[in-house]
């Protein structure tokens, strides 16, 4: 982390700048930002499934898990979707605009224990907020991983964030691109229109017990996709998941992200199925 | 550690030396209430047993307060100046609250807010020949003694005090008037300790037996009572705003009239209100009372990570705050006695 002047107050936020924002679906909007600090902005060290705390003044401050990769450093990028008053807020500011961030808080995902291992992402909604900092990290450091694959699941080809993005990436050979989407308006989609579990049919050749899983989506999706992920054999503490809880402060003391007798800025964001089963009402 | 003896009728003398620290505080009677207060006088302060109706945590860990003003993007950087203070006469399970609420609030990344109040607070426990009051369930929480988190602790012994020293800041206080202080501590004087002890001991009206109550907190995660409980609940939040060990605070910003000028501000906020944890997109993780009534319980009785135990120090104060008779008490019966 970020080593801090002494005696600094750790709820001040740090001045970060706009640079590009454009929609990624109707609700759905991509930040892209950096540290006025340009020193800040390149030494900034962080982990794939981290959140930072985002401050507009006279509105208040919303946590927003970090969907760039600590491999691509200068720039933090963030998917927000517009559903309360810090992310209205955020949705009127231009480029240019000045914010307020701290962070990054909370523990990522465990990369010295998935490398080695194969990996599957699993993405529903905005789970892809979290895990394209995954995928992107495994990407540019692809040596270091087993066999890849992106199982993304969403609505419509609308509402499929960073779809572009991904469409390229299925011509990559060093990625199982796997896309889904329940049903196509356009007429035009050419990937698959499934559940984001009827795309497991398609992954083919991992070694089950050295497969890690990371799992991110609406509460809904949780229960289909556990239940196919221990059904095919990956043992429980190899599936991750990153869940959301209301933060206020970000480092254990505000309270409002407990779950039974953990905090999850602390403990989390990210958590194993095992620590779902053995912590009541962890999703 | 360094354990001295003074005369009964010396604290007076004492209290008015420690004015060369700071400010000086400490149980004082307001109406019918008795607070942690400003004590003009050695007369204001309530040294008998008993207990004030607000923890020392107020003091520490303020129910509302600016965290720093902001005029557009430009924060104030500046902390609140604390003045230095002595409280006088804290309870040695409110000691405990503090030592709680110091590793929330110190560990890690430390709260520069509780930290600052804390380092210019010094704490002078005390403790007496009887339990505070008929509620008092510190002995079944193992919060009746103290052996750190202040800086000075008196034990009034009837004829004398045995102070220990706990800390160097309570060496400098000791230092501001060495005269009132004795460090023969001769037999006598250690079999009334013992003795004042082992009396206290046998006058705890209620206990909880803790041996077994973490246990069938675990196993009764879903057991009928905590409907009953949350069916009952006002939701008044006053056995939080009690509680020596409840840490929870919420944020928000606050405009001013001039524009792009505001504040930042922190206040209790309370595991049991709707609220709590509320998610934009109105999706609520605990939308049962009786689910947030069980976490809090379930923090109290059985285990909260940070403090790596219960979180309860026993002080009873729950006990008389709730409306509808829910409390550490009554819940832990309700828990022991289902089938």
């Amino acid at each position: 982390m970020h080593e801090k002047e002494e005696n600094s107050n750790p709820y001040l936020p740090e001045h970060a700048r706009i640079v590009r924002k454009y929609n990624l679906s109707s609700d759905v909007r991509f930040f892209q930002i950096r540290y006025v600090d340009m020193d800040r902005a390149l030494t900034m060290k962080y982990l794939p499934g981290q959140f930072m705390m985002f401050s507009v003044p006279g509105v208040g401050e919303a946590p927003f898990s970090i969907s760039s990769t600590p491999s691509r450093p200068g720039l933090l990028e963030f998917c927000i979707r517009e559903v309360g008053d810090v992310t209205s807020a955020l949705f009127k500011l231009k480029e240019n605009a000045i914010i307020g961030i701290r962070g990054p808080y909370g523990d990522g995902f465990p990369l010295d224990d998935i490398q080695g291992h194969d990996l599957l992402i699993i993405v529903g909604g905005l789970g892809a907020a979290p895990l394209r900092s995954l995928l992107l990290y495994a990407l540019d450091n692809r040596d270091d991983f087993g066999k890849l694959y992106l199982l993304h699941g969403a609505r419509t080809p609308e509402d499929m964030l960073f779809r572009e993005e991904f469409l390229e990436m299925m011509e990559r050979d060093d990625l199982n691109c796997l896309l889904a989407v329940d049903e196509d308006p356009t007429g035009k989609w050419k990937c698959h229109i499934a559940r984001v579990t009827d795309l497991f049919d398609h992954v083919k050749d991992i070694d089950i017990e050295n497969t890690y899983a990371a799992v991110c989506g609406p509460p809904v999706m949780y229960k289909f996709v556990l239940e196919k992920l221990v059904n095919i054999g990956i043992p429980k503490n190899q599936i991750l998941m990153t869940l959301e809880r209301r933060m206020k402060c970000g480092m254990g003391k505000c309270g409002h992200c407990v779950v039974g007798d953990i905090y999850t800025c602390m403990e989390g964001p990210v958590f194993s199925y095992w620590d779902v089963l053995n912590m009541k009402g962890l999703i | 550690m360094r354990v001295l003896w003074m005369e009964k009728g010396k604290l007076k003398e004492f209290f008015y030396s420690m004015k060369a620290f700071g400010e000086l505080w400490g149980p004082i009677q307001k109406g019918k209430t008795r607070i942690y207060g400003k004590a003009e006088n050695f007369s204001d302060l309530k040294l008998e047993p008993g207990r004030t109706a607000l923890p020392i945590k107020k003091l520490i860990h303020p129910s509302k307060f600016t965290m720093f003003k902001y005029d557009k993007q430009e924060y104030s950087t500046k902390l609140e100046n604390i003045p230095r203070r002595v409280i006088l006469g804290v309870s040695p399970c409110d000691i405990h609250g503090l030592l709680k609420l110091d590793e929330i609030f110190l560990e890690e990344e430390p709260d520069p807010y509780y930290e600052k109040r804390r380092d210019n607070t010094a704490i002078i426990g005390i403790s007496y020949c009887k339990p505070c009051c008929d509620s008092c369930i510190c002995q079944s929480m193992g919060t009746d003694v103290v052996d750190e988190g202040y800086d000075l602790f008196f034990s009034d012994l009837e004829d004398f005090y045995l102070v220990w020293v706990g800390s160097s800041l309570g060496d400098d206080l000791v230092r501001l008037n060495p005269a009132v202080f004795h460090d023969d501590i001769d037999r006598t004087k250690l079999e009334k300790f013992v003795e004042c002890k082992k009396e206290r001991d046998k006058l705890f009206a209620c206990s909880i037996d803790m041996d077994v109550l973490p246990d069938i907190m675990e196993l009764s995660y879903d057991s009928p009572i905590w409907d009953e409980l949350g069916d009952k609940c006002l939701e008044c939040g006053a056995c939080t705003m009690v509680c020596p060990s409840c840490n929870c605070y919420n944020v928000i910003d606050e405009v001013y009239l001039s524009e792009g000028k505001g504040k930042r501000f922190r206040y209790w906020d309370c595991c049991i209100f709707k609220e709590y944890s509320l998610v934009a997109g109105d999706h609520n993780f605990r939308e049962n009372r009786g689910e947030r009534l069980r976490l809090w319980y379930g923090h109290k009785l059985n285990s909260f990570g940070p403090y790596g135990r219960p979180a309860c120090v026993g002080c009873g104060r729950c006990v008389d705050a709730c409306p509808v008779d829910i409390n550490v008490l009554t819940v832990a019966r309700a828990l022991l006695e289902s089938k």
